[in-house]
């Protein structure tokens, strides 16, 4: 499988990472050496070999269902380029 | 007081507590060395004054835990309370944590204080420290007779020029696949990358979440030892960390390995790998028989494909994690567009190198619909398999010696296929996709002295083991080479 420059846009627009014509350029050959290379795992047998899930076994654990955190709001908010009210703030989204 | 920064951990708090000198002198030693290590450019932040406070803590007696009186640089990976923390990223650019990453306040509960926080590559993706927002870390150490560059690896690579220049007598480092020991083998010390689950995630900037390890990096076996024991703990904070107590490794270390079984996987031996390299891992197989160790030929068959799958899973995880920059909550924002979407588009075009743009579109494309399943499952998979190897290997041993990295430290600028630069961590990345414990120990100098390092894998929360097989290695190498100073 190789991507084209058109299937990179599309992974730049997943991605939300804005790309000019050029970068798009230049890029397409790198992912398509790069997956070339990870393709290798297709010679691998993997028939009724499970994914790996927990690398190191052990159960996930509950917690006890009581509020435990909160009440942090400035906190939180501390580090927002744009803060208001008590909110994050962000472009207007409707027009 | 130039000679406190020569010491190791243990010969601090040992002369701390025989008052041989106060933890104000070394935290001055060591701030004043800092101040004068600028052209190293390992520390993005200074925190002299943090230093002080913990000594002065030490020195007044209200500080009384392990590491009192011992100050830390901390990898700009784990998030600080109040200062600047940014994975090395432009993105991050200004964030100071409002809380301390669950590591960082073992370690000041424990008694330590901070010097500062140290470069990295951006995200911890990369080999070399050349991906930081904040330009690379350079090596103290040169080849002999030459005045190039050297890359300290990476991506760990302020955390190793700090402990190699004498600039921190012991750090914290992250390991997500040969970040704590590719560097520790490129500048001559030790680190250990412990089993995952051991240090808690939480605080720390994620990676690759089921890869991401923290560990210490320090002159000495013992000095990683000492450092583990504080950093490692369970926290409820961090959904995979290990409900177990934390061993007392520094008190149980032993160099005698009488009745153990040192594994030397077949595959390892890898063509393109210098001569040199794989004189030493001969040499470290003597050392370990001298201990008493039998060596044992094993295999890990799955070897080859360990840094393909890395490279899919890693990449995976880390589009996932990083999809959180999208300049609303934290970090750097690019103003003056006009949508949402565009913000996020142009926020993060801007705020990301291009090794991490080039990760997060690999991941992105990997568990994109119609290829999750050829990629990212198959690469699971895979990874059972790898898994199942080290299971099937530690049958029939209690160590594995490999050498660290395929190459000595190479030079700023050399390396400049990606392709290229991931294979630098062939031998690292297996022991992190079967989150086992792995550790760089200094073995040598090369022809042209530099270091090479020699690495030890145990199986599941086998630290202990590692950390002996290490300090076996550490007292029949004699490693005590230091780079000359230049900085």
């Amino acid at each position: 499988m190789s991507v084209t420059n058109e299937q990179v846009r599309h992974i730049a627009k997943l991605a939300r990472i804005a790309m000019s014509d050029e970068e798009i350029e230049r890029l397409a050959p790198e992912l398509n050496n790069i997956l070339g290379w990870v393709e290798q795992l297709g010679e691998v047998n993997t028939d009724g070999v499970e994914p790996l899930t927990a690398v190191i076994d052990q159960k996930l654990r509950l917690r006890d269902d009581v509020v435990n955190d909160g009440n942090i709001r400035d906190d939180v908010l501390a580090n927002a380029p744009d803060a208001q009210h008590g909110f994050f703030a962000v472009p207007k989204v409707i027009e | 007081m130039t000679e406190l920064t020569t010491k190791t951990i243990a010969e601090l708090r040992d002369g701390l507590r025989s008052r041989q000198f106060t933890a104000r002198e070394i935290a001055e030693s060591y701030n004043a060395a800092v101040a004068a290590a600028k052209a190293l450019n390992a520390y993005t932040v200074e925190t002299p004054d943090d230093a002080l406070a913990a000594a002065e803590a030490a020195d007044s007696g209200k500080a009384t835990g392990p590491l009192a009186g011992i100050p830390l640089g901390i990898k700009d990976l784990f998030a600080t309370r109040g200062v600047d923390t940014t994975a090395g990223s432009n993105i991050l650019k200004g964030f100071k944590p409002r809380y301390e990453s669950t590591v960082t306040a073992n370690l000041r509960k424990a008694g330590a204080g901070m010097l500062g926080k140290l470069n990295m590559d951006e995200f911890a993706m990369g080999s070399s420290n050349e991906t930081s927002a904040y330009g690379p870390v350079l090596s103290p150490w040169r080849r002999s007779g030459s005045n190039v560059s050297l890359t300290p690896g990476g991506s760990s690579g302020g955390s190793a020029a700090a402990v190699a220049a004498g600039i921190a007598p012991g750090v914290t480092g992250t390991d997500t696949g040969g970040s704590i020991r590719q560097p520790a083998a490129f500048v001559g010390i030790c680190g250990i990358k412990p089993t995952y689950g051991r240090c808690s995630r939480w605080g720390i900037v994620a990676f690759a979440s089921s890869l991401d390890q923290a560990g210490p990096m320090g002159k000495t076996v013992r000095d990683c030892a000492i450092l583990l024991e504080a950093m490692a703990g369970f926290d409820p904070k961090d959904s995979t960390s290990l409900d177990l107590p934390v061993p007392q490794w520094e008190a149980n270390l032993s160099s005698d390995l009488r009745g153990k079984r040192v594994g030397i996987p077949k595959e390892y031996r890898i063509d393109g790998v210098p001569a040199e390299i794989n004189a030493l891992w001969d040499q470290g197989i003597e050392w370990l028989k001298d201990a008493g160790a039998t060596p044992v030929e094993i295999s890990l068959p799955h070897t080859k494909y360990a840094l393909p799958t890395y490279y899919i899973i890693a990449p995976a995880e880390a589009s996932s994690n990083l999809a959180r920059y999208d300049g609303v909550r934290y970090g750097l924002r690019v103003e003056g567009v006009r949508t949402l979407d565009d913000m996020y588009a142009a926020t993060r075009a801007n705020g990301f190198g291009a090794e991490v743009k080039r990760r997060i579109m690999i991941g992105t494309y990997v568990l994109s619909a119609g290829y999750y399943d050829a990629y990212f499952t198959k690469a699971q998979r895979v990874r059972t398999l790898i898994k199942q190897d080290f299971a099937k290997a530690f049958e029939q041993c209690d160590v594995i010696l490999t050498p660290t990295a395929p190459s000595a430290a190479f030079g700023i600028g050399e390396t400049t296929d990606p392709l290229a630069m991931y294979l630098n961590d062939v031998f690292a990345v297996p022991a992190s996709l079967a989150g086992l414990p792995a550790m760089s120990v200094p073995g040598g100098l090369d022809s042209q002295g530099l270091p090479l390092g020699l690495h030890l894998i145990g199986n599941e929360l086998e630290e202990q083991m590692v950390l002996n097989a290490g300090l076996a290695i550490e007292e029949r190498a004699g490693f005590n080479a230091r780079p000359e100073k230049w900085w």
